[in-house]
Order: structure tokens, then sequence, then C-alpha cells
């Protein structure tokens, strides 16, 4: 549904988008994962046909959006990620709007903004003008505008940056329910969304795709060392010697009073490391693994291709 | 068509929304009405030359704070991105906006007919002058209202959009004036490019067809250059 090839964009003399190529088939859920200005949001401009490439093809339902610009754009639902509205319309007049410029026929669109307000659940607020309203509830109704027109193609930039975590896993939930028959390209700086709402994920960092794959592959990538955080009562440079002497970890390190252990892939060695600290007489305060950030995945991922070269 | 429609509608209902079109047209009504009561046209030639004279000028004006938001809150609001990335062409953004704001200037027109009223019932004026003051009125909001969507496509700071606007119209009204200092032949040439050439003849009643195309062609030309500068951010 959507095919990318050697799309490449410069702003000015800015490349934002180097040379990438993809591919998401019809009835995905596909990730879009990476840091601010990695040129997601660039990339989604260019398939909506926003912004134009500077080299490479990109097609939308079998569309060139350069030169079937209209055909491709019909079948875009677009959620940008400023969330723009038009602040002095109300969400009915607004949404009634957007489906008459999707071209959608009159006698349908009354229902289906009553289908969409129920989805979103902004039955109460249809009539309240939209600056008059807050965020979350902005974002709901972006979300409507994005749907409205039963597209085939969901192109979502960020759609739960901004909003309370209740509205964060309904948005969710809500992409999942969509991505059931259509396809979905989702952009996140989030790690933990990729893995609940997403089937495949491309990971970009400086306009380069660093990685693509299944969600399943991406975790080995994520679990390829594990780290843990431990508070203890104690010396603590004889609490770090004893530490070290467990089978399975690498490295132990102690900062801002806490220690940091790093363990090989696979073992976990929490138990060993209560009965260490049971038999020395200390007293553990508290002990948690660490998520790898976006960040080290990059780290991890960008270091990784070098040693390969 | 039907999407220059939807957006020209859904402008010209933003506009009953927001104070601006009531202070315009409100502005333009005093100023013209008072110039309308003072001018000895009124009395002398039962005409109303002493608000089409007036109503010319403040149109310049008023044309560029009337359009100053069309494209310029969108590009400032991001709105932008909703309309380009919707099936439209820019073409129909650019003549629903265009639309929009013409439908408030028929508005402003229609509400200052109770001066030929007035004339009416208080004499006996000459019919055609009015008629065709009206045409040439319009034909110069429709210039006016164009430059001013241009200026609009070019910045997403309303006031800088203003201030190009009535810039650009200013000086193809004045154009005139200024060319009369110059050799008999040149100020005959510039002569031809300034808004103000065309107007005087309207309000005396003769409808000349090189000034309904000069203002219809001054129109498309100021169109067509904010649909090529719509286009352009494109590929920015």
């Amino acid at each position: 549904m959507i095919r990318v090839e050697n799309l490449t964009k410069y702003y000015g003399k800015r490349l934002a988008v180097d040379n990438i190529s993809f591919n998401v088939e019809k009835g995905e859920i596909v990730g879009f994962l990476g840091p601010n200005a990695a040129g997601k949001t660039t990339t989604m401009r260019i398939l909506t046909g926003f912004l134009a490439p500077t080299r490479g093809n990109v097609y939308v339902a079998g569309y060139d959006v350069i030169t079937h610009s209209l055909e491709a754009r019909q079948h875009i639902g677009y959620f940008p990620e400023t969330v723009p509205l038009y602040t002095d319309m109300t969400v009915r007049n607004y949404l009634d709007f957007s489906a008459k410029l999707r071209g959608m026929e009159k006698n349908r669109i009354k229902s289906r903004i009553d289908e969409v307000v129920e989805i979103c659940h902004l039955e109460e607020y249809i009539d309240v003008i939209i600056g008059k309203l807050s965020k979350g509830f902005r974002q709901r109704v972006n979300v409507a505008q994005t749907i409205i027109h039963e597209p085939d193609v969901l192109i979502l930039d960020e759609p739960t940056v901004g909003i309370d975590p209740i509205q964060v896993s309904m948005t969710r939930q809500l992409i999942r329910e969509l991505g059931k028959e259509r396809t979905v390209l989702l952009s996140t700086h989030i790690l933990p969304e990729v893995s609940i709402t997403c089937e495949r994920v491309i990971i970009i960092h400086e306009g380069k795709i660093v990685a693509e794959d299944s969600i399943k592959n991406l975790s080995s990538i994520v679990s390829g060392s594990q780290r843990i955080r431990m508070e203890v009562q104690g010396p603590s440079k004889k609490i770090a010697e004893r530490l070290r002497q467990i089978k399975g970890i690498i490295r132990v390190s102690y900062e801002d009073s806490r220690f940091i252990i790093e363990c090989t892939v696979g073992q976990d060695p929490r138990s060993q490391i209560m009965e260490a600290i049971v038999q020395g007489g200390w007293t553990l305060l508290s002990l948690d693994t660490m998520e790898m950030s976006l960040e080290d995945i990059f780290l991890k991922l960008t270091t990784e291709e070098e040693t390969v070269q | 068509m039907k999407n220059t429609i939807t957006i020209a509608s859904k402008e010209f209902k933003s506009y009953l929304t927001s104070p601006m079109a009531y202070v315009v047209t409100g502005i333009f009504l005093v100023l013209t009405g008072v110039f309308f009561g003072i001018s000895p046209a009124t009395y002398d030639e039962t005409s109303i030359r002493g608000f089409l004279e007036t109503g010319g000028i403040i149109l310049l004006l008023l044309a560029s704070v009337l359009t100053m938001r069309l494209l310029a809150e969108e590009k400032k609001m991001g709105t932008l991105e909703l309309l380009l990335t919707a099936p439209l062409r820019y073409s129909e953004v650019v003549l629903g906006k265009f639309l929009g704001s013409l439908g408030i200037l028929v508005v402003m027109l229609f509400l200052t007919f109770y001066y030929p009223v007035l004339l009416f019932i208080f004499g006996d004026p000459d019919m055609g002058p009015i008629v065709t003051g009206y045409l040439g009125l319009f034909l110069l909001g429709c210039t006016t209202l164009s430059v001013g969507i241009f200026a609009s496509s070019l910045t997403s700071n309303q006031i800088v959009s203003a201030v190009v606007a009535g810039g650009i119209l200013f000086a193809l009204w004045f154009v005139g004036v200024a060319a009369s200092y110059l050799p008999q032949a040149a100020a005959e040439v510039i002569g031809f490019f300034s808004l103000s050439q065309y107007f005087p003849d309207f309000m005396r009643g003769i409808i000349d067809t090189r000034g309904i195309i000069y203002y219809l062609s001054i129109t498309i030309l100021f169109l067509f250059l904010a649909i090529r500068s719509l286009e352009n951010s494109r590929w920015s």
C-alpha cells in the first residue's frame, strides 16, 4: 500500500531524509520509530503530498504521490503531529468540512460524523467550538478528522504525544482496532508504544533507516544485554567485589549511591544477588531492571553497523 | 468546483464568526457614508460620485486587511497542512478563499445601496452612472482581494501580509499620478497599468472594455501568482 523508493529530501542544504526505501503491505501496522529530528515527519509529509521529495519515488495505494497526487491523497487519512485545527469552528462543522473536502457524499456525511464522534468519544462536545477544547480533546478531533472518510491508509504522526495516560491507551486501542482492516504507518519516539501497537518497525536515525524488522526480532536486539539497578545499605566497595564474583555479571559500577549491574543475555542473576546480600548481612533497599532506552538502541544499532563494516 | 464552493462557504462563514468582517464593513460604511453626505456631487448632480471616489481608495486599505488572514493564518496555525493533504488542487484552495472574501465585498456593497435609494427619494438621479459605478467598484474590489490573497500566500505573518498588499495596491493606484511627471509617451504606457486609470470612466457611466479587461486580468494574474506561491511551499 505504501512504497518508498530511494527517497531523499533536502531542506536547502540540510539533508533531512537520506535515500530511504521501505514498503508497507496492505493491512499492516508499521511503527516508524526514531528520535526527534530523525526525518519521521518529513517522510510522512512527503507521503501525504504536503512536501515534494528532492529525489526518489513514493507510491500510496498504487498512485505516485507526485504525478497522481489527488488520487493518492484520496486514500490517505493523515494525523499531523502539530494537531492543526480551525479553532473558530465547532467540532461538527469542522468534521463536515473535512468530509466534504475528501469528496464524501452529502447524505453519507451526517451518519459518518455520528459514527466517528462515537468512536472518538466526542458526543458531548460535538457542538463546542474547537478553540475551547483542551489539548486531549483536540487530539481526538484530529483522530476523527483522520478517519472520517474511511481511508485505506492511515498515516499517524506521533498520535499519543501530549495527552494523558488514559487517553494514550485509548488511542493505542483505537489504532489496533483500525489496523485490522487498514494499513497504518505510525510514527513515534516512544519505544514501548511500538511493541504495543505494531507488528513491524522501521527505525530511522538522522535521516537513514538503521533497522527494519518485526517486533520479535527488535526485542531480541533490545535484550542484547540486561541491566539491573540496585540500592544497598552497606560498604559499597565490599559489595561490589562480592557482586563481581556472581556468574553472569559482566560489569558492576557504582554511581549516585546506586549499583548498576550489567549481565549477559539470557541470564537473570537476581536471586544470586539477593543471596549474596543476605549472606553479607547488608540491607537491600531497591532492585529493578532497567529498560533500554531508544538512545541505547540507536547507539547499539549504529555502533554494531560500524563494527560489521 | 465543488471543493472551491466548500472552501468559499467555509471562509465566508468564518468571516461572519470573527469581528474582522464587521469592523471592516463598519468602517467602510461610516467613511463612505460621510463622504457621500458631504460631497457636493450628491447635491449638485444627485450622483453617488462622493461615495465612489472615496470608496475606491478605502477598498485598497480594507481589502488588504480583509484578506490578510486567508493564507497567512493557515500557515501560522499549521492548518495549511490539512488543506493541502486533502485531495484538493492548489487552485481550488486559492479560488475558494477568493470567492469567500468576495462574498464579504458583495455584502459590503449591498449595504451601501441606501445611498442611491436616498437619491431616488429626494431627487431624480441618472441610473447609468450608478450601475456602472457599482460595476467599477466591484471590479476594483476583485483586484484588491486577489492582490491581498497573493500577499497572504507569501508569509505566515498577517501584519506583513496586510502591509505588502497595501504597498502593492497603493503603488498600482498612484503609478498613474507618478507617470504624469514623465514624458507623455512614457506616461501613457505606464498609465495603462494604473488601478486608478479606468475608474473615473466607470463613475461617469462609461463601460470601457479596456477597463473591464484590465481589472479582470490583474485579478487573474495575482490569483495565479498566489497559486504558484502556494505550490512553491511544497518544494521548500
